[in-house]
């Protein structure tokens, strides 16, 4: 296999992991909204509720940031890496 | 004071121009003291910032395809996050969110979910992808990646389709708070807020219209937040709101639980004027089926994905590393002032509601309601209204109405502060609304400038005739915009809703899968892009003239219909024609590795 088939196989597994973790929180924590918001959660708000204030929301920011630099990594051992300057 | 490069300043520039502005805020307290009319500080707001968005729009003007078209790629990944986040973040979200939720509760708060989680989509799917490829529109991608011209104008249909839908409720946003804080009529109010948009965009194009969106953002974030931490330290409720309001929102539940939801009868809620509305849904609880909040989240963030003035701002970045780091600084941006709105809402409903707090106006009668000064004010806007439907003289929550904008707009003066924080609210709605709106008549005139003009008609026009191509086009089409904002067709934020469904519709699948499936051709796409963006609009039509819809898809998702119509036709259709050539799939792979030339040379 070549360099350049590697270096997109990783990058496609990553893909697949990013999505999964962003279907947790856009999609599967609210399959059982009703249920989680009986909990009291972060902050003393029920749970379900400061998912869609807050929860998601950050775990989304946080993970578009660890994305990127698992990709810059995956770009960086295959020497795909972009010059500084560029 | 400032020496060198403008790209290397800008920590310094955007600096000083934010102590510039707390200084003309606090210049203005000082005036209200003094005795300034609330009109003269309102008018003062709005004319200052824009005067400073259109030196701004002066000063980045330009004559280069390269600057006009995607700001020279030079734009760092921190400031293009910012101005990501004014041009993503609307009149709607600014004005509308808030109240939204105060109203709806939780199956509202879907789209805070859906407008944050579709970043995600951008930043894994898109955004780095067509950073590399160097194009300058959203279907200069379709066309070169598939070919051909019909390609290329199919997208450009449905880009502009979904954004002229976006665009005039932008404009009827920036006409509203014209005419407010002016106090001129709405039809004129609306040309004034576009002549105004123009002013940012017109010379500079793309350049001009970061560099304002930068200093939009600015002003919007200022204007949101210093009222919510404010009212929140002012009220008792907590030094951070985010953090120590859990208390007033158990307190609202129990609130609820006291009051009870009371149905009005028909008749008498015919006579409350249109547009304003009661506390009819519980404020934290869970009150819609998992189904209809995951479908309008996933609505929103497939439409995220596909709406190209969002797609754009990502060209304009160093590299494609930039690119995804850039996605990930305009959410952090979006989550500041989104993360805001539920706590404004909390802090506005409990200080209308709670009896025991001072503006608590539930159980006082409707004599002493009457009399408060800021009622009077803001029933005389046609935003409150109360009516003693059971006639025993007190106001109880089911008599108490109020229109979806005065959640930000009423709060702070609700809750007693000076005037001069309403006049910074309405420049922060102005300047949320003007980013936007800016941001997407670029994208409709870049996108028929570049590719239905240049690309499709006329190859061989030189550089200084597609840019004025270019600016006519703007100007026609913000004129154009403007005349429809004026009829008042319909409202802010369902139009908002809509031009996400179109877009998905349209351009989601056609756009993922040219990256990330090789054997998408010419043909798939096509009938991808004009079958999902039918689908989508026959089934809005249907449900709007009394269809009943199916699987619970509404006129709010139908672009979920849209989209699913738009990846079965894509697929069945390249599978049945010829694979694309190697040519192509070459091309495809190029642009899948960050590094290298781009696939269009630097000017295309």
């Amino acid at each position: 296999m070549s360099n350049q088939q590697k270096h997109w196989e990783k990058t496609r597994s990553l893909l697949f992991i990013t999505l999964a973790i962003w279907f947790v929180f856009s999609i599967g924590i609210f399959l059982f909204g009703a249920e989680m918001n009986e909990v009291t959660g972060p902050f003393g708000y029920p749970w379900t509720y400061w998912f869609t204030c807050q929860g998601s929301l950050g775990a989304f920011v946080i993970l578009i940031f660890w994305f990127a630099n698992r990709q810059e990594k995956i770009d960086e051992e295959f020497g795909f890496s972009e010059r500084e300057d560029e | 004071m400032i020496k060198g490069n403008f790209i290397d300043n800008l920590p310094k520039v955007y600096g000083i121009y934010t102590g510039g502005f707390l200084a003309f805020i606090i210049i203005m307290a000082i005036g209200e003291q003094m005795g300034m009319t609330k009109y003269a500080i309102g008018v003062c707001f709005v004319a200052f910032t824009i005067f400073i968005y259109a030196l701004i729009g002066w000063l980045s003007r330009t004559a280069q395809a390269d600057a006009y078209y995607v700001a020279g790629r030079q734009v760092p990944t921190v400031f293009n996050g910012m101005a990501t986040a004014a041009d993503w973040m609307s009149g709607a979200s600014f004005v509308a969110m808030a109240g939204g939720i105060y109203f709806k509760g939780y199956g509202y708060m879907a789209l805070l979910v859906g407008w944050t989680g579709g970043y995600v989509l951008v930043a894994s799917l898109l955004a780095p992808y067509l950073r590399k490829f160097g194009c300058y529109t959203v279907p200069d991608f379709i066309g070169t990646r598939y070919g051909g011209n019909l390609a290329r104008f199919s997208a450009v249909v449905v880009l502009t389709v979904a954004s002229f839908t976006y665009v005039t409720a932008q404009i009827n946003a920036t006409g509203t708070i014209a005419s407010v804080a002016l106090d001129i009529d709405f039809q004129y109010a609306v040309y004034i807020g576009l002549i105004s948009i123009l002013l940012c965009s017109m010379l500079g194009g793309m350049r001009g219209v970061t560099w304002t969106q930068v200093a939009q953002y600015i002003v919007l974030i200022i204007a949101y937040l210093l009222p919510v931490f404010w009212i929140s330290n002012k009220m008792g409720a907590g030094f951070f709101p985010h953090f120590m309001l859990a208390d007033e929102v158990a307190r609202i539940g129990e609130l609820e639980q006291q009051f009870g939801f009371v149905k009005n009868a028909a008749a008498d809620l015919k006579t409350v004027p249109k547009g304003l509305a009661g506390i009819t849904k519980a404020h934290s609880a869970v009150n819609a089926t998992p189904w209809a909040f995951i479908s309008l989240a996933l609505a929103m963030m497939m439409g995220t994905a596909s709406l190209p003035h969002v797609m754009m701002r990502y060209f304009t970045t160093p590299s494609v590393k930039a690119a995804r780091k850039s996605v990930g600084w305009s959410l952090f941006f979006i989550f500041l002032l989104y993360s805001s709105a539920p706590m404004l809402a909390t802090l506005s409903k409990l200080s209308l509601i709670d009896p025991n707090l001072p503006t608590g106006i539930i159980g006082k009668t409707f004599a002493e309601v009457e009399a408060i000064d800021w009622y009077q004010n803001w029933n005389q806007a046609n935003l409150m209204f109360i009516s003693d439907f059971n006639g025993n003289g007190t106001l109880e929550l089911n008599e108490f109405f109020m229109g979806g904008k005065a959640v930000v707009l009423a709060t702070p003066e609700i809750a007693g502060l000076p005037y001069v924080i309403s006049g910074l609210v309405a420049a922060g709605g102005m300047a949320a609304a003007m980013s936007t709106a800016d941001g997407l008549i670029l994208a409709i005139a870049n996108a028929i400038s570049h590719d239905v003009y240049y690309k499709i008609i006329d190859p061989k026009a030189e550089t200084a005739k597609r840019l004025v191509v270019a600016r006519v086009l703007l100007v026609v089409i913000g004129f154009a915009g403007a005349t429809i904002a004026a009829m008042e067709i319909q409202g802010i934020l369902g139009s908002v809703i809509w031009a996400f469904d179109f877009a998905m519709s349209g351009l989601f699948f056609p756009l993922v899968l040219g990256v990330w499936w090789k054997r998408a051709n010419r043909q798939g796409a096509i009938a991808g892009m004009l079958g999902g963006l039918a689908a989508g609009t026959w089934y809005l039509v249907w449900v709007r003239t009394g269809g009943s819809g199916f699987l619970g898809i509404t006129q709010l998702t139908f672009g979920i219909f849209g989209s699913a119509v738009s990846l079965v036709l894509m697929v069945l259709v390249s599978l049945m024609t010829a694979e694309p050539d190697k040519a192509t799939q070459k091309m495809v792979d190029d642009v899948r590795v960050p590094s290298g030339k781009s696939i269009l040379g630097k000017s295309h």
